[in-house]
């Protein structure tokens, strides 16, 4: 019949022109990203920003996570094996991008804990044990103290310290930098400057290991 | 039996308006989210529970053409505008923030629901739902 193939016609243009648009913003955000990377790639890495890895490496990452994110707790283990597959090329920075509910306590709590050169073991511990001081998707510092417990860490030492105004300045300072580099959301990486081309684990890998490639 | 044909045509024609209508703001509404990846506030929500539907209803009416389609997807229409028009008061203004509705992230009122700078989606919404019913009420004054 006539009218059911109007029918079938007008869905098959729809779903085209549907996919056609999705095609063609995305290419065109992919362009505004990178363009905003390369503009602001002064914003990438700042004196403050805390780095592993071997410094002199020329690969860098750089991460911009939220302590609650479920995602950055997901990366975390793999940024971690990355690092020690390629202990001598590459290099970590961490940036912070708080966007959970009293997430920016978490990273006081981070901040206050590299003073006692403890950040990296405490990062580990908050992502290890994140469903425990999270509820509903909002961080609750209150409840991550007993999980810091019986590792030998100043926790009254890091209590104070937290409260710290430079702490305020470095979480201002990284989500106004995130903003001018576009991070909308947590994780986001940029390896060697460039942002991934599409979100994943092994997009992320893909561009370390050919920045590796063209670097060494 | 000829003008029956007639007014089963002029039926057929109105109920595919409305369901194109509700497809392409289905449609429309999923590329907000899904690819510009703009977060649908509370009431936009409403509206999507409202607007989705539509989409299927009129077109199982269409397959084959049954007139009675436009008795379950007209309600469905109409308390979908209901939520648009409360959601355009409240993006102008006319109803005060502090009776709004949306707590978590996402403003309703917010300037992301604005694209282009001119064109704010509510608006369009309001547009959709309101063609939708004028077109089912058509369609009801044949059957």
């Amino acid at each position: 019949m006539k009218k059911n193939h109007i029918i079938i016609a007008s869905v098959v243009v729809l779903g085209l022109l549907f996919s056609l648009a999705a095609y063609f913003y995305n290419s065109q955000q992919m362009e505004t990203k990178n363009n905003l990377a390369t503009k602001h790639s002064s914003a990438l890495i700042p004196f403050h920003a805390i780095k592993k890895g071997n410094p002199k490496a020329k690969v860098t990452i750089v991460e911009f996570l939220d302590p609650a994110c479920g995602t950055c707790k997901k990366f975390h283990p793999r940024i971690n094996e990355l690092l020690k597959e390629y202990p001598e090329k590459l290099n970590v920075v961490v940036r912070y991008a708080p966007f959970h509910h009293g997430s920016d306590k978490m990273v006081a709590i981070l901040e206050a804990s590299r003073k006692q050169k403890q950040f990296w073991n405490v990062l580990d511990i908050m992502f290890e044990t994140q469903e425990g001081w999270t509820v509903n998707h909002r961080a609750k510092p209150k409840l991550f103290w007993n999980y810091l417990k019986g590792y030998g860490f100043d926790i009254t030492q890091i209590q104070k310290d937290m409260k710290d105004p430079t702490i305020t300045k470095i979480i201002e300072k990284d989500l106004a930098d995130g903003k001018l580099l576009g991070v909308r959301k947590t994780p986001t990486f940029f390896v060697n400057g460039k942002p991934l081309p599409s979100f994943g684990l092994r997009q992320l890998r893909n561009l370390v290991e050919n920045e590796i490639a063209a670097n060494y | 039996m000829n003008h029956e044909k007639h007014v089963n045509n002029k039926c057929w024609l109105l109920i595919f308006g409305a369901w194109l209508i509700a497809t392409i703001s289905t449609l429309g509404s999923l590329f907000f989210s899904e690819v510009m990846e703009l977060t649908p506030c509370v009431l936009c929500w409403y509206q999507r529970i409202f607007m989705f539907p539509l989409a299927i209803i009129l077109l199982v009416g269409l397959f084959p053409l049954d007139k009675k389609v436009v008795n379950y997807a007209l309600p469905i229409a109409i308390i979908g505008l209901l939520f648009t028009v409360y959601h355009c008061l409240l993006f102008f203004g006319f109803i005060p923030e502090s009776l709004q509705p949306c707590s978590q992230g996402v403003s309703c009122a917010d300037d992301s629901m604005v694209l282009f700078e001119v064109l704010p989606i509510p608006i369009l919404s309001l547009c959709s739902f309101l063609i939708i019913i004028i077109l089912l009420l058509k369609t009801r004054t044949h059957q």
